[in-house]
């Protein structure tokens, strides 16, 4: 704020302008357009130890692969009936808004192509993503937001058995894994709401999409939109770990985190995807094959 | 007020010396002196807020104080490391004000916890070890059940088994009778009593109810203002109270004095 010394305990006072008020003004601006920045810094720095620490614990025992396994199960098979039932849709909009388009140009073969491609880097891992969100998620933050109210959280610790690495770790992981898998059955499923529509309904011919499918997209679009879910799922897990695992007071307390789980991690999410698609993109530039 | 350890002794399981705790700007504990009689039943009471949990985790190793010391059997448990603590915490077992038990998991599971989680035994030991501890404990055929299928006073008993499960030397109850009716909470006193005798553990209990603190305590001490301003047997502790002491009694209702202090 100012180029004093630090040990300088009040700015310079200026003539004409009483001491008292100068700096409590300068304090209240100050508090009023950093507050919310520092905050945000405040609990970004608080998510990345939870994750170091989260991190820290996988390779230190005891190890137990049931966790993970249980945790993989609900993230991923629990999340199977949504992620299917979206993504047929998914596709079947996409190729419907394609086909009518292309129609124009008399280009509907491309259909194969186009909804291949934004299936694969951006509707698969973004709409599982936000699926897993708000079904995973949510789940998670509610249930370690009422093992803390409850105390069984630091009911863990009396037995010696570290909560993080009991409860933070597998989620954490298990949704790093299960994600580009869910993203797949999306991109399988989207594909084939994509038939179904294009296809089957609009009557394109299935050899030319199929072979301007199988010709053009590359599998970098399957990398980049597999990478980013994975990407996805750690920030999803992260945040509603991070909230259900800080709850403090009741009941009414767990529906709040459930509820910032949710908004917080479809959120980071979205602007996640913004900046990964910076970074991929310099791996394998737009445009290239 | 010494610094030098206590010598390890016979009568006191736990020995905390001048320990200091605060959060932030809030002076919780200031100075705590306190002795835990081994295999005794010893009650801390205190009002709300006067930081009878605080204390309690520190007994355990799951706080650290900002100064002082805590000796569990003569061993100074503050600034120990995690493998160290960890194994000064095999000898307590501690029962949650709302039992804490796990939900995802049935009973049988819940008491089978520490033992699964601390050794590698055979799944048969583990199942007949919790089988005669229910048993004990007077709870046949709920094994299967979850923790949302029992009455309170049952949580209660599970959580007790799973306290009790690896045999600790020192078992601590956070307010045990907090919620309860009447009758539950005479039967929860009941089995603090019974376990205190049949296992021959140290009970330290932290509650605010009077009338069961002097139906099973041995040793009564109070916390008042992050200071332990009185203790000693229920005897001792009624014959000469502590203002505080007299007027947390008197409210209660649990004993009366006469206008000398001595009890009616």
């Amino acid at each position: 704020m100012t180029d004093g010394p630090a040990t300088s305990p009040a700015p310079a006072v200026e003539p004409g302008v009483p001491p008292a008020e100068s700096p409590s003004v300068l304090v209240t601006v100050a508090s009023v357009a950093l507050g919310p920045p520092l905050k945000f810094l405040a609990a970004f720095g608080e998510h990345m130890m939870l994750l170091g620490r989260a991190l820290a614990w996988i390779v230190r025992p005891p190890f137990r692969p049931k966790l993970f396994v249980e945790q993989m199960e609900f993230v991923g098979v629990g999340s199977l009936p949504i992620v299917t039932l979206v993504g047929f849709f998914t596709g079947a909009v996409s190729a419907l808004q394609t086909v009518s388009a292309l129609k124009l140009f008399q280009q509907e073969r491309w259909v194969g192509f186009t909804v291949g491609v934004s299936l694969a880097q951006e509707l698969a891992p973004v709409f599982t993503a936000l699926m897993i969100t708000a079904r995973a998620g949510s789940g998670m933050a509610t249930e370690l937001g009422s093992m803390r109210i409850t105390e069984q959280i630091d009911s863990l610790t009396t037995f010696a058995v570290n909560p993080i690495q009991y409860l933070v770790t597998p989620r954490i992981v298990a949704t790093i894994l299960v994600m580009p898998l869910m993203t797949m059955v999306f991109n399988v499923i989207g594909l084939c709401g994509g038939y179904v529509v294009a296809i089957v309904m609009s009557h394109v011919d299935f050899g030319q999409a199929s072979e301007l499918y199988r010709y053009w997209t590359d599998p970098k679009d399957y990398y980049m939109g597999l990478i980013k879910s994975a990407v996805f799922g750690l920030a999803l897990a992260l945040t509603a770990c991070y909230q259900g695992f800080n709850v403090r007071g009741g009941a009414k307390e767990v529906g709040r985190a459930t509820t910032r789980a949710v908004v917080y991690g479809s959120v980071s999410v979205l602007v996640l995807d913004y900046f990964l698609i910076e970074i991929l993109s310099l791996i394998w530039p737009f445009g290239g094959g | 007020m010494t610094d030098a350890a206590p010598p390890k002794s016979e009568r006191w399981q736990i020995q905390v010396r001048a320990l200091h705790k605060s959060f932030g700007a809030q002076h919780v504990l200031r100075g705590i002196e306190l002795d835990i009689e081994r295999g005794k039943t010893n009650i801390i009471i205190g009002g709300s807020g006067q930081g009878k949990s605080v204390l309690m985790k520190h007994l355990m190793g799951l706080l650290q104080p900002d100064t002082g010391h805590i000796y569990v059997d003569g061993e100074d448990i503050v600034g120990l490391d995690d493998v160290a603590i960890g194994t000064v915490r095999r000898k307590f077992g501690m029962v949650f004000q709302y039992a804490a038990l796990f939900d995802s998991m049935n009973v049988v599971e819940n008491v089978a916890f520490p033992l699964t989680e601390r050794y590698r035994l055979p799944r048969a030991e583990i199942m007949s070890r919790v089988r005669d501890l229910l048993q004990r404990l007077g709870l046949p055929g709920v094994e299967a059940k979850f923790p949302a299928e029992l009455s309170g006073g049952m949580r209660k008993r599970v959580a007790l088994a799973r306290a009790l499960i690896d045999r600790p030397k020192i078992l601590l109850y956070d307010e045990p009778t907090t919620g309860l009716d009447p009758i539950a909470t005479k039967n929860v006193d009941e089995m603090i009593r019974r376990t205190a005798d049949d296992f021959g553990v140290t009970s330290v209990v932290i509650s605010h109810d009077m009338a069961s603190t002097f139906r099973i305590g041995d040793r009564i001490a109070m916390l008042y203002e992050g200071a332990i301003v009185a203790s000693g047997t229920p005897q001792e502790l009624l014959a000469a109270p502590h203002p505080a002491l007299r007027e947390f009694v008197e409210t209660s209702g649990a004993v009366r004095f006469d206008a000398k202090g001595r009890i009616l």
